[in-house]
């Protein structure tokens, strides 16, 4: 295994008297794709937040590209590589998709203070977005307001402003949530095809999607971290199975 | 400073204070259920002090007038609601500014067709005098009064929250509208109610406070923005936060007004404490506001989680 | 709006005090200048609430604080457009950084409010200053000098300096919201959350747009100072922040020309009833609440809407 890009430690988050996420300890490599697992409730998401930057740790650190990223915030995370889409769509509805994504791309090009070049005038910005727009099958959709794309376009408009911001490590929340067979299929290759160029941590309830991306699962049940490992060794796992896979599969 | 000057202006902030609560409680209630910004909660005051000036006039007696101009300011607020505010519920918070402030207009005019630009209204003769309430104070026993009609509707209204039915739709509907949706109740009417219940409580305030202030057009304009500051101050939507800030709000300015002046003496030149004292003591309950906000963005009781 | 609309009012005012003046509609000169002043205040509000989404209820504290910079200065012998103007804007942008800066920490309803409670401490700290008229105001003994041999004391002349600074004011709204930085603060009022997720520092931006805007205002206030020759507290007291905040909505929130609209639309319409009644505040208040309730995108959003059906 390479050094790891995401190094977690010990995080850990309480709302209240609920501990939503306890001690969770893991790693992501650079061009790993990480899957994370679990019932719902598990904490899966406030996990995302911890380690997006949205939300801060009540104990724990996250390390990034080997430094300690813990006290930084969201848009600082971003800028050094480290970006998150989420569960519930959120795009900017009126705007078009193409203007969503030069706003990724604006992201990380320079200051964004200039109050007087017009920026439809910077090819640049919309050049790029244009080639994200294709990565993520919307070619020829640029100039449809995102709020009135199809349900999966949506979604893939989605992933697709995270990968806009040109990250070394993707956290993906459900990102086929609610998607059909075919979108699925879309946005499986789409995830596959990233592997070589950055790590993603990915969220997901669709099994067959998670067996066949994942090089390493972890599976968080109850906020803890209770197995990792390679496919074959989760899906072997007892414990796992009795946790959560057994839930599913009864067998 | 002596020690009965402080009995005497804490009493004057608490009686400040609780009349805040009453605009207060009906406000933070109408902000944190419907979500509404009711710039017009002000007229409403002034429409209560208004009723009971001419009631007064028409009974003879302070307490029937100040009883006939609650009835008539709930009906007022009960008829704005289902006339106009009703409709503003589900609009943004801007719109719902711009109407309002509509109505202050049109409240404010109307109130001067009806009756001029103000009204007298004396405080019952009885109470016309002060009391000696400890050996060398004596204290206006009208304020007394406020003091103790104020801590009796805040009791009626804990009370009518805590353990009646609408109280209990109520305490619901500021924590989690859908929930109160779910449970089948009425909201149409349980908000014209609660609508009804804020104005009379207005009146309340505006008919005690009418001696002591002027009953004139546009007295809603300058109170309401302390209620707003009270409610921010306590959390929007909580009524014990209503409370405790009414009070902090009504004890700070009175206190500001009478020692800071005098404070300020001791350490900078008569001039300069003449000029900057009363500016301060003005902006006080601001900077407290400010303040509690910088720390606690959501008020000190937030009543939603 | 048609892309030649704008120049054929631009031209239309340029021309207005040319058949005024013989005419000796000269009250009209002066309710024009007070309109176009109104509007450059109240664009600048549309800029932060509009574009930026803030709805700041404490606009008016900026305008206060340019216009009583300029009265101030003259007040101890400093006359100079060119030092005083300047002087209002920046400090009126400084004013609303610092405040902006505790204030953006807040959401929602308590930003409302508390912008609102910022802007009633500068107003009592305008009535605070006894040195400078307190509760009563100030009068200006002239109106600020600009050289040139520009005379600001004619009303024409002063007409055509506010229609200039209104248009160029303008211009640069146009083409700040149509740059980065505009193209960010939109974003983030559709979805902050979102725009931070994708690398924004969105509260940085939020605060150069607010202090933008207070600046703007504090430019409006040095004009409305120099247009009444009078600065007083009311000039800042919250309903005037209300005042503000009704024309961009009625105009039209974030509609580059909303904030001209609303304040040629309830000025016109105030002067307008107060013809027929003293209780022109009743007509001024019913017309709004027919336009919020029957127009809820404002005047400009009606048009759009008809030109669209």
């Amino acid at each position: 295994m390479a050094e790891a890009l995401l190094r977690v430690e010990r995080v850990a988050k309480h709302f209240g008297g609920v501990v939503a996420v306890d001690a969770v300890s893991l790693e992501v490599a650079a061009g790993e794709i990480h899957a994370l697992i679990g019932p719902n409730g598990a904490g899966k998401t406030t996990l995302v937040h911890l380690l997006s930057g949205a939300l801060a740790p009540d104990a724990g650190r996250v390390l990034f590209a080997g430094a300690d990223v813990t006290a930084r915030a969201l848009h600082e995370r971003v800028g050094l590589g480290l970006a998150r889409s989420y569960q519930v769509t959120s795009l900017f509805r009126g705007f078009t998709a193409l203007d969503n994504m030069a706003l990724a791309v604006q992201a990380r090009s320079g200051s964004s203070l200039r109050f007087w070049t017009p920026v439809a005038s910077e090819r640049a910005l919309f050049d790029e977005a244009r080639a994200v727009l294709g990565e993520i099958g919307l070619a020829g959709r640029e100039r449809v307001h995102a709020g009135q794309l199809a349900h999966g376009e949506q979604r893939a408009l989605e992933v697709g402003l995270a990968l806009a911001t040109r990250p070394k490590l993707l956290l993906l929340d459900e990102p086929m949530a609610g998607m059909g067979p075919d979108e699925s299929e879309r946005l499986i290759a789409l995830v596959d095809g990233l592997r070589a160029r950055v790590g993603v941590l990915l969220i997901e309830h669709d099994m067959d999607a998670v067996f066949r991306l994942a090089d390493r699962i972890s599976v968080l049940v109850n906020g803890r971290v209770i197995a990792t490992g390679g496919p074959e060794e989760i899906r072997a796992n007892a414990e796992v199975k009795r946790a959560y896979l057994g839930e599913e599969q009864p067998a | 400073m002596s020690g009965i000057l402080l009995l005497e202006q804490s009493l004057n902030g608490l009686q400040f204070g609780l009349m805040l609560f009453l605009l207060a409680a009906g406000l933070t209630l109408v902000f944190g259920i419907m979500d509404m910004i009711n710039l017009a909660h002000g007229s409403l005051y002034m429409v209560g002090a208004f009723l009971a000036a001419t009631f007064v006039d028409l009974t003879g007696s302070f307490w029937l007038a100040v009883a006939l101009a609650l009835a008539g300011t709930a009906l007022v607020g009960m008829a704005l609601e289902v006339s106009v505010l009703r409709r503003l519920y589900a609009r943004d918070h801007l719109s719902q500014v711009l109407a309002t402030f509509a109505l202050i207009l049109v409240a404010n005019e109307t109130v001067r067709i009806v009756w001029g630009p103000q009204l007298p209204l004396a405080a019952p003769p009885a109470l016309a005098g002060p009391v000696e309430i400890v050996p060398g104070l004596q204290y206006s026993s009208y304020r007394l009064v406020i003091i103790a009609v104020g801590l009796a509707v805040a009791a009626a209204l804990y009370f009518a929250i805590a353990r009646t039915r609408v109280g209990m739709l109520v305490r619901a509907g500021a924590s989690n509208r859908e929930m109160a949706v779910a449970m089948g109740v009425n909201i149409k009417r349980l908000f014209t109610i609660v609508f009804g219940c804020a104005a009379a409580l207005c009146a309340v305030a505006g008919a005690m406070l009418g001696p002591i202030l002027a009953v004139q057009v546009g007295m809603g304009e300058n109170i309401l923005i302390l209620a707003f500051v009270v409610i921010v101050i306590g959390g929007i939507g909580s009524i014990r936060g209503a409370l405790v800030g009414a009070l902090l709000v009504g004890v700070v300015d009175t206190m500001g007004r009478a020692f800071l002046p005098h404070l300020l003496r001791q350490f900078l030149r008569a001039d300069l404490a003449g000029a900057l004292g009363p500016a301060l003591a003005s902006i006080l309950i601001y900077v407290l506001m400010a303040a509690i906000l910088f720390w606690k963005p959501q008020g000190l009781f937030p009543a939603r989680g | 709006m048609r892309r030649w609309l704008p120049f054929a009012v631009l031209a239309a005012a340029a021309a207005f005090p040319l058949v005024a003046r013989p005419l000796g509609w000269d009250f009209y000169i002066g309710f024009a200048s007070r309109i176009m002043i109104y509007a450059l205040a109240a664009s600048s509000l549309n800029l932060v609430l509009g574009y930026g989404g803030m709805v700041s209820f404490g606009h008016a504290a900026f305008v206060g604080a340019g216009a009583y910079t300029v009265a101030v200065l003259m007040a101890e012998g400093v006359a100079s457009a060119w030092v005083a103007w300047p002087l209002a804007v920046a400090l009126a942008g400084a004013l609303a950084a610092a405040i902006g800066a505790v204030c953006l920490r807040t959401r929602g309803v308590y930003f409302i409010m508390i912008t609102l409670a910022f802007a009633q401490m500068i107003y009592y700290i305008a009535v605070g200053m006894r040195a400078y008229g307190g509760e009563e105001g100030l009068n200006l003994p002239t109106r600020s000098q600009l050289g040139f041999g520009l005379d600001l004391k004619d009303d024409v002349t002063f007409y055509y300096l506010v229609l200039a600074i209104l248009a160029a004011a303008l211009y640069a709204l146009r083409r700040t919201v149509g740059a980065r930085f505009g193209r960010v603060i939109e974003a983030i009022r559709e979805n902050e959350t979102r725009m931070d997720a994708i690398g924004f520092p969105t509260y940085r931006y939020k605060l150069v747009c607010f202090a933008l805007g207070g600046a703007l205002a504090g430019l409006a206030g040095a004009l409305l100072a120099n247009q009444n020759s009078y600065v007083n507290p009311n000039l800042l007291y919250w309903t005037q922040s209300g005042t503000l905040m009704i024309m961009v909505i009625l105009g039209g929130v974030g509609y580059l020309y909303g904030g001209v609209l609303g304040a040629v639309a309830l000025l016109v319409l105030e002067e307008v009833v107060s013809g027929y009644t003293i209780h022109w505040q009743l007509g001024v208040g019913a017309v709004m609440l027919a336009i919020v309730l029957f127009a809820p995108r404002g005047l400009a959003g009606l048009a759009q809407g008809r030109r669209d059906g």
